[in-house]
């Protein structure tokens, strides 16, 4: 069986869905919704390269670098706003984000 | 190779090389940082207004494809700039009482606004992605300043998750497009797509995706969860630039994204958006009535216009594009005024944030009261005010595209939005006075609230300039 841009593609949907469905079921843990960003990001990265060598063009490889570069940014950021959240809460629980609400 | 620096990306270079200078030197001052970095921040926004300007005349202009200018992307740089430096002058007494007075909020404002620049004149999926994400990294930490509050930290952490959520859509859309049309460019996009009859799966999904994406950003229904609780938490100079800037931004790249790649698919995307405009400007009308946070009615009220704004881009047609830019003019205004005057009332606790702390402002303080009697009537859009104005040619537009339901929906809406303005001066004007409200007036905060209500009250003798100024706005974006 030879891998098509099929199978990449299904692989990278199925790798969105696990993200998204990760951010919205998870009720312990800030950590872990950084975590799902992150998958989404990468399987966005794997479309973009599926298609890129498919297509035989370079721009898709060329936005798979700086898609990877921004998701460093992203994720340094998060950690950091989770870390002045932690300090005023004492807590990184999903539940516990409910200061303001209606 | 021979390096070619167009003279259109000029404004940029320079404002990015300011931005720089001025965190550097800011890091060796040691006294007044802030009032330095705000000050020359102010300085490099006027020279990149200037800049912006200089190439006015020109009216399309591709550069090496990346970017690209004509008058709307210079109108609407230019509006992005004024909110910014509107923003900048009334901020400093609050950070100053609250004691965060560091020289990186400034900076992170301008990083934002390079971002918005960058993002609206991107002609690449590419340039849109990174500039939407300088954008954006520089808000979460806007958001998230007072590292010692924790509505602060959880407005930014809020924030954070759901924008960073947005970004990911928006690359899943950009990767399906790549990979359905083989560009990442917007013209060659065009010319792809112009082949086809209808567009494909993919190329639906991808189109879904960036919407949503783009929804987020300017907290448009059904994705405008995180808007009230953000907008609460924020500082209130802070809510005051997210008010307005990156919607600013993201109606811009919203109306590009449509007009200019999917420029031959207005049947595929109007529905979505004409879904997106009254899921607004109903929830917009409805949810604010039972706020009694100020921030947060602000925050549904906003989401209301951005309803009415994409009316406008429902309608795709020139005075449907004028009217967009007429309107975010008057948005503008009448924003910082409301905005100004909030960060100028104080009472025992600190700046007031609740409706209910403002009873009693009709005796002690008549002209501050009066002034925000006049904007909260042009928000509600009675007539002889700039408001109305806006609202009306939203509805012209509509009714010239023959969309008259969104139309009836839109002066429905407005109708009972009126209702919650309302009760604001009811509550200034009509209640006891309960604790004494303390008015601090420094004087960029003075001109600002002067010069909108000026802009608001006298709107009706000059609107056929700004008009004129729209006329340029619309010409080059229909394809």
């Amino acid at each position: 069986m030879t891998v098509s841009l099929g199978h990449f593609l299904t692989l990278g949907a199925i790798l969105f869905t696990i993200g998204v469905i990760g951010i919205f079921l998870n009720k312990k843990n800030v950590i872990i919704i950084l975590m799902s960003i992150e998958l989404i990001l990468l399987s966005v990265n794997l479309n973009f390269i599926a298609f890129s060598s498919y297509l035989n063009d370079i721009s898709g490889q060329v936005f798979a670098m700086f898609t990877l570069t921004v998701a460093a940014a992203e994720a340094a950021i998060g950690l950091a706003i989770l870390v002045s959240f932690f300090r005023n809460k004492a807590s990184i629980s999903v539940e516990n984000i409910n200061e303001m609400k209606g | 190779m021979t390096i070619n620096i167009n003279f259109l990306l000029i404004p940029e270079i320079v404002l990015i090389l300011g931005i720089i200078a001025i965190l550097l030197i800011s890091v060796f001052i040691n006294k007044n940082s802030f009032k330095f970095s705000l000050y020359s921040s102010l300085i490099l926004l006027i020279i990149t207004s200037f800049l912006v300007l200089l190439n006015y005349q020109d009216s399309f202009i591709n550069n090496n494809k990346l970017f690209i200018t004509n008058l709307f992307i210079i109108n609407f740089k230019i509006l992005i700039i004024i909110s910014s430096i509107l923003v900048l002058l009334i901020m400093e007494n609050y950070f100053q009482d609250l004691k965060i007075n560091k020289f990186e909020i400034p900076i992170l404002i301008l990083f934002s606004v390079f971002g918005m620049l960058v993002m609206i004149s991107s002609n690449n999926l590419m340039s849109m992605y990174l500039g939407i994400e300088i954008q954006s990294l520089s808000l979460y930490i806007l958001a998230s300043i007072n590292r010692k509050s924790l509505k602060s930290s959880e407005a930014g952490l809020k924030y954070f998750i759901l924008g960073a959520l947005s970004s990911a859509f928006l690359l899943y859309g950009c990767s399906l497009i790549y990979g359905f049309t083989g560009s990442l460019n917007f013209e060659d996009i065009y010319q792809k797509m112009s082949v086809f009859n209808n567009l494909n799966i993919g190329l639906i999904f991808g189109l879904i995706f960036v919407i949503t994406s783009l929804g987020f950003k300017i907290s448009a229904v059904p994705f405008h969860m995180w808007a009230p609780d953000v907008y609460e938490g924020s500082p209130t100079p802070i809510t005051a630039f997210f008010t307005t800037a990156p919607k600013i931004a993201g109606i811009a790249l919203l109306i590009r994204f449509l007009f200019e790649p999917f420029g031959n698919f207005w049947f595929d995307w109007h529905q979505i958006i004409i879904f997106i405009s009254i899921a607004s400007m109903i929830l917009g009308a409805f949810a604010a009535i039972v706020q009694d946070n100020f921030k947060r009615l602000l925050a549904y009220s906003s989401i209301g216009h951005i309803g009415y704004i994409l009316i406008g881009v429902v309608s795709a047609n020139d005075s449907g594009i004028k009217a967009i830019f007429i309107y975010l003019v008057i948005y503008i205004f009448m924003n910082f005024g409301i905005f100004a005057i909030l960060l100028s009332l104080k009472n025992d606790n600190g700046y007031i944030e609740k409706i209910s702390n403002l009873s009693g402002l009709g005796k002690s303080n008549p002209i501050v009261s009066i002034v925000l009697t006049i904007m909260l009537f042009s928000m509600a859009g009675i007539p002889p005010l700039a408001g109305f104005f806006g609202k009306f040619y939203i509805f012209i537009a509509a009714i010239e595209s023959k969309l008259f339901v969104l139309a009836i929906i839109g002066v429905l809406s407005s109708v009972i939005a009126a209702f919650y303005y309302l009760r604001i001066i009811k509550v200034i004007y009509f209640e006891e006075n309960k604790e004494n409200l303390e008015i601090t007036l420094n004087p960029n905060t003075k001109f600002v609230i002067y010069l909108s209500a000026l802009f608001i009250i006298l709107f009706i003798f000059f609107q056929s300039k700004i008009l004129e100024l729209s006329n340029f706005v619309s010409y080059n974006i229909i394809n």
